[in-house]
């Protein structure tokens, strides 16, 4: 039988529903990719045959029953390795947790099983997702499917560049910072930060509980949607969930832009940002003006502090988020003469350097003496940052910049500087901050061949404007601009 | 310099991280170039700016909604996870976890 190279959601159904392809035999195709290429990737670190059999195994005999099929019947989809799945390990790409097999699943993996979804495997990350690159994974960097010797971005970087491989159809990421949007446009696929709180954070091993999200990646944006349409709404186990009603965004992704008002900050335009990608994005905002939307110059005047603040911020939750690895209830335990030795030992030997240092600023903006000066401080400029936002939706109905300021860099890069590499996240940790959803849509490749990300954000909870926006220019050719 | 070797120490035995020696001066740069960077925000006037510190409540309020949608009714549900969290455990013994000793011996009856 002969396999289209990229399945989508609508082709995996169609052909499921015309018996062109069984489930299982869509598994086994992407399983057989996976083996074919996981060695010069390192995309996926736990491969799950059985539970991807099991479950097209439901799917083939719903369908021999002649039942209506769920909404993503048989589309084989990979999970970030910081996102619990029962019975199957879950590391967060570290040591401290590299035997550890959650009792759960986490409500956005539920839900994707309820809708028929296939569970391949799990995605490399950077550790605990702690990253812009994904070389701080212990399990080794993921590389490019575009160019081998150039990261996928970070921290999701594996699900990303599974995506971009044809390894998944489509792939769930975490965004704390940039971690889905950032990757998916180093590696020329589309994925969504959706609105804090629009999907349940529950059995999401925590970063940074305040800006934590989950979203998918995909190479289309009605797949996008038809993920999001599954995984979003509230959840009784996540009380930071909203209790906001879910709109079919498959259908809004389709209504057209005509008339809607598009920001362009140029504060996001300025030096730093690497001349091509420039290019691109600015041709991209043309091509949404040739569409019949309307751009305005916006002002945002507290964007360059805006790494200040995500570093202070993002870094105090995780010093309080991982304390609860000490070798007591689960993961790694090093022995030591005392508890506190044990603790010691553990935390020393389980962790990597990103994991410790972040660990460790954010311990020291949360000490005495300094909680008002770093911490509060940061609380209240994020404040300020929210409030570019909303006053930009105030004239606007959506905010276009780049993703990234450059395309994906070589392995090795940055890793010696991490200041630098967190300096690299200014596009993305301002709407991470605000609370907004996020989109970054493929819109063409430098000369060098590399994929550039143009960057959508829409008001607290208006992802069906994204998708709209992101359909209309895809439909237009935007994504090979 | 922003940050000492002593203050190094100090935050890694608050957050109960062992470093070798080489690990404290590198992190002892590191850090010191990131608080050395994030001061900019001190170029900011945010008296009389609220901290922000949840997206939820500050969603909800610019909609004029309850400012708490989180709170619900304490109802009791059942939470029979015992087993299969205790299998997860480095060491345990039903129904305890099992640490180092904490307490002298003598202090307490023995096993």
């Amino acid at each position: 039988m002969k396999t289209p190279a990229s399945w989508t959601v609508a082709s995996v159904r169609s052909a499921l529903a015309d018996k062109k392809i069984s489930a299982r035999e869509l598994a086994a195709e992407f399983l057989g990719r996976i083996e074919r290429r996981n060695r010069e990737l390192n995309a996926y670190l736990t491969v799950s045959p059985e539970r991807a059999y099991a479950q097209a195994d439901q799917i083939d005999a719903s369908i021999s029953r002649g039942e209506t099929l769920p909404p993503l019947a048989g589309v084989p989809i990979a999970i970030k390795d910081v996102i619990s799945t029962r019975g199957l390990r879950t590391t967060c790409a570290s040591k401290m947790l590299g035997n550890y097999i959650p009792p759960y699943d986490a409500t956005a993996v539920e839900r994707l099983d309820r809708a028929g979804a296939v569970f391949l495997g799990k995605t490399n990350c950077d550790e605990f997702a702690m990253g812009g690159s994904n070389e701080n994974s212990a399990y080794g960097p993921v590389h490019n499917p575009v160019a081998l010797d150039r990261v996928p971005g970070g921290s999701s970087g594996g699900s990303a560049a599974a995506v971009a491989a044809g390894l998944a159809v489509a792939a769930l990421g975490t965004d704390t910072g940039g971690s889905i949007r950032q990757p998916a446009s180093f590696c020329g696929v589309a994925g969504l930060m959706p609105t804090y709180g629009r999907v349940s954070r529950y059995g999401l091993v925590a970063f940074a509980s305040s800006l934590d999200k989950i979203g998918p990646f995909a190479t289309n944006i009605a797949d996008a949607a038809a993920v999001l349409s599954v995984i979003a709404g509230h959840d009784a186990n996540d009380s930071t969930s909203a209790d906001v009603p879910v709109a079919n965004y498959s259908a809004e992704a389709e209504r057209p832009v005509q008339g809607l008002r598009i920001g362009v900050p140029e504060d996001y335009f300025g030096a730093g940002l690497d001349s091509e990608v420039k290019e691109k994005v600015q041709a991209g905002i043309a091509l949404l003006e040739r569409l019949g939307c309307r751009r305005i110059p916006l002002q945002m005047p507290h964007t360059d502090y805006a790494i200040a603040a995500y570093y202070i911020l993002a870094t105090a939750e995780a010093s309080s988020n991982l304390a609860r690895y000490d070798g007591v209830r689960y993961g790694l335990r090093v022995p030591g003469g005392t508890l506190t030795e044990m603790y010691r030992n553990t935390r020393e030997g389980g962790f990597g350097p990103e994991v410790k240092r972040r660990i460790m600023l954010g311990t020291y903006v949360l000490s005495s003496g300094y909680y008002d000066a770093y911490y509060l401080r940061a609380q209240r400029v994020r404040s300020l940052i929210a409030r570019d936002f909303t006053d930009a939706f105030q004239k606007v109905d959506a905010i276009v910049t780049p993703t990234a300021p450059t395309p994906a860099f070589s392995l090795g890069e940055k890793s010696a500087d991490p200041l630098q590499m967190y300096l690299a996240d200014i596009y993305t940790v301002t709407g991470s901050l605000a609370g907004v959803p996020g989109i970054s849509v493929p819109c063409g490749k430098t000369r060098a061949g590399l994929p550039v990300g143009m960057q959508i954000f829409a008001p607290h909870f208006s992802e069906s404007s994204l998708f709209r926006i992101a359909r209309a220019f895809e439909s237009a050719g935007g994504f090979a601009i | 310099m922003k940050i000492s070797r002593e203050d190094v120490l100090k935050v890694a035995g608050l957050a109960h991280l062992g470093l070798s020696p080489a690990e404290v001066e590198l992190y002892r740069e590191q850090l010191d170039a990131i608080l050395t960077y994030v001061d900019k925000l001190k170029e900011l006037d945010t008296s009389g700016v609220e901290p922000m510190a949840q997206v939820l409540h500050a969603a909800a309020g610019s909609r004029g909604e309850e400012k708490h949608p989180e709170l619900r009714e304490d109802v009791l549900a059942s939470c029979d996870v015992a087993q299969p969290v205790l299998r997860g455990a480095p060491e345990a013994k039903a129904p305890f976890f099992r640490v180092p000793r904490v307490i002298a011996t003598g202090e307490v009856e023995s096993e």
